[in-house]
């Protein structure tokens, strides 16, 4: 695009509010009855923060399994229909489908972790699967445009920041859905939605979190240097 | 009052009405057209953008939607619909409209070759035409001069070929204007596309003055600021004299003023709704605003807005 930088986010937005909320209720159709399965998916992440069972490999595979199907059934069926992006989104969750997979074939991935955040995760957890489910009714929207986990992009990142939260895994986990957070809720804004909030906040959370971990990671080794 | 250049339709329809020839409603609501420079093909001063509005992509109810302003907009006179490949899926939905429509006769395809490489330019042109379904382009645009260099070459080739009737360039928001007057002094393009409304007015100064000596048409998009303006706008009544221009709407009285300019050929407002693609039409209708009309029109949605 020849003079890229002169071009404001809004001239990027290609589609209007309606169109991109009856996308919502078109994949809701679309994969009717996998929705169901997509909650047991749900509850069985949130068994797995809390009791350990299923096992992080169980839970890794699981959450791949839903970023790889939100990446073909949402991004690349729908999506890439009105965001001339749409299929690079569809690369970046089948992406981190495939690293949430290599996570947990190589039990890189545990969960709950002891120096986890479970109180912080269980929370995204819970407003991943919960919260977002009640945001198109709650706009005056009709349920069919709710966004559910394993269905909708943005619900699907915020569980995977309550699992990664809740546990330990490798960093590279990490920068897919927080890219997609921020991506969504920059939509979000240039469509001036109320809900921008809805994408952005678990990424401030996730963010918070991630570097209170790494200050204090640097004053222990700090500490250790003085020491030795 | 002011008068635009040619209003040869809407004057034969009223002489036809005049002698009986045809019925009054048609006479009354033939949109005011304005000659193309460059061979005097008269064209209605409102045509249809699909920025945004037609981006539904394959939802069959947003899609019959569209196909229902479409229909409005031919029943109302109208004839330029641009689009892109920058658009998403618009391309496919006017295409599919079309379909829907039996082709009307009257359509006059406006798109653009969005791309800075020369083989992708030629491969896209036709991918466009088959979305669209038309045999040929009416008029075909460097879209924001990506790669103009070497796709505006191309397009004045198709030109003389015969593949297409009208070659152009377009901006929006005020982008390099310094190179579109370049290409406007050195090039021979038959349209101009900027955007231009009651706010932004930078291209009088030079850019609708080059193009009435040049002979270049002018297009005009986002007329309602991409429906800003509009929006603004709805909480005020509008003033007791826009009815002495005819205007009903807000919108009617922003593209009354955007069209109004002599240099301008047509505008082309996108609209989701049947009913508003009627609405603009109607605004290509007599009286259109003089110059001190038009001052009086830009004061008062500067104070609003």
């Amino acid at each position: 695009m020849s003079e890229w930088w002169t071009y404001r986010l809004s001239d990027l937005l290609m589609f209007s509010a309606a169109t991109y909320y009856r996308l919502f209720a078109l994949v809701n159709q679309d994969v009717w009855p996998l929705q169901l399965m997509a909650g047991i998916i749900g509850l069985l992440l949130l068994a797995s923060v809390l009791r350990g069972k299923p096992g992080p490999r169980t839970a890794a595979g699981l959450l791949g399994l839903c970023w790889a199907w939100v990446g073909w059934a949402y991004h690349a069926r729908r999506y890439a229909d009105i965001h001339l992006a749409g299929d690079y989104f569809a690369a970046a969750f089948v992406l981190e489908a495939v690293l949430l997979g290599i996570a947990g074939w190589r039990a890189w991935l545990v969960l709950p972790a002891p120096a986890g955040s479970v109180r912080t995760g269980l929370g995204l957890l819970l407003a991943g699967l919960l919260v977002y489910l009640l945001l198109a009714p709650l706009a005056g929207r009709p349920w069919g445009q709710a966004e559910l986990f394993g269905i909708a992009p943005d619900p699907t990142a915020i569980v995977t920041f309550g699992v990664l939260l809740a546990g330990r895994g490798r960093w590279w986990l990490w920068p897919v859905p927080l890219l997609w957070g921020v991506v969504s809720a920059m939509t979000l804004v240039e469509m001036d939605a109320g809900q921008a909030w809805a994408p952005l906040l678990p990424v401030l959370v996730a963010l918070g979190v991630l570097g209170g971990r790494a200050l204090r990671r640097v004053k222990v080794q700090a500490a250790t240097e003085v020491r030795k | 009052m002011f008068h635009p250049a040619s209003l040869s339709r809407r004057r034969l329809l009223q002489a036809l009405a005049a002698l009986g020839l045809l019925p009054s409603s048609s006479a009354a609501t033939a949109p005011l057209t304005r000659a193309i420079p460059s061979s005097g093909e008269a064209l209605p001063l409102v045509g249809l953008g699909s920025w945004i509005t037609f981006n539904v992509g394959k939802d069959a109810a947003a899609r019959a939607r569209c196909a229902e302003v479409m229909r409005a907009f031919f029943a109302a006179g109208g004839r330029m619909i641009d689009s892109s490949p920058m658009y998403g899926s618009s391309q496919d939905v006017i295409g599919a409209g079309l379909a829907h429509l039996g082709r009307p006769a009257a359509l006059f395809a406006a798109d653009k070759v969005w791309t800075g490489s020369s083989e992708r330019g030629r491969e896209q042109l036709e991918q466009s035409r088959r979305r669209w379904g038309v045999p040929r382009f009416d008029l075909l645009q460097v879209h924001n001069l990506l790669g103009w260099e070497e796709q505006l070459p191309l397009l004045l080739a198709m030109k003389r070929a015969g593949q297409l009737r009208y070659v152009g360039i377009t901006t929006s928001e005020g982008r390099r204007h310094d190179a579109i007057e370049r290409i406007m002094g050195q090039h021979p393009i038959d349209f101009v596309q900027v955007s231009y409304n009651v706010l932004d007015r930078e291209v009088e100064q030079r850019i609708l003055p080059l193009a009435q000596r040049r002979r270049i048409g002018v297009i005009v998009n986002r007329p309602f600021r991409q429906g800003e303006l509009t929006e603004a706008l709805a909480r005020h009544p509008l003033p007791p004299w826009a009815a002495g221009l005819g205007c009903t709407s807000w919108a009617q009285l922003l593209l009354k003023f955007v069209i109004s300019h002599p240099a301008v050929t047509c505008a082309v407002p996108a609209t989701s709704n049947p009913l508003h693609a009627r609405e603009n039409l109607l605004a290509a209708a007599a009286p259109l605003p003089d110059a001190a009309l038009r001052q009086r029109i830009a004061e008062h949605v500067g104070k609003l807005a």
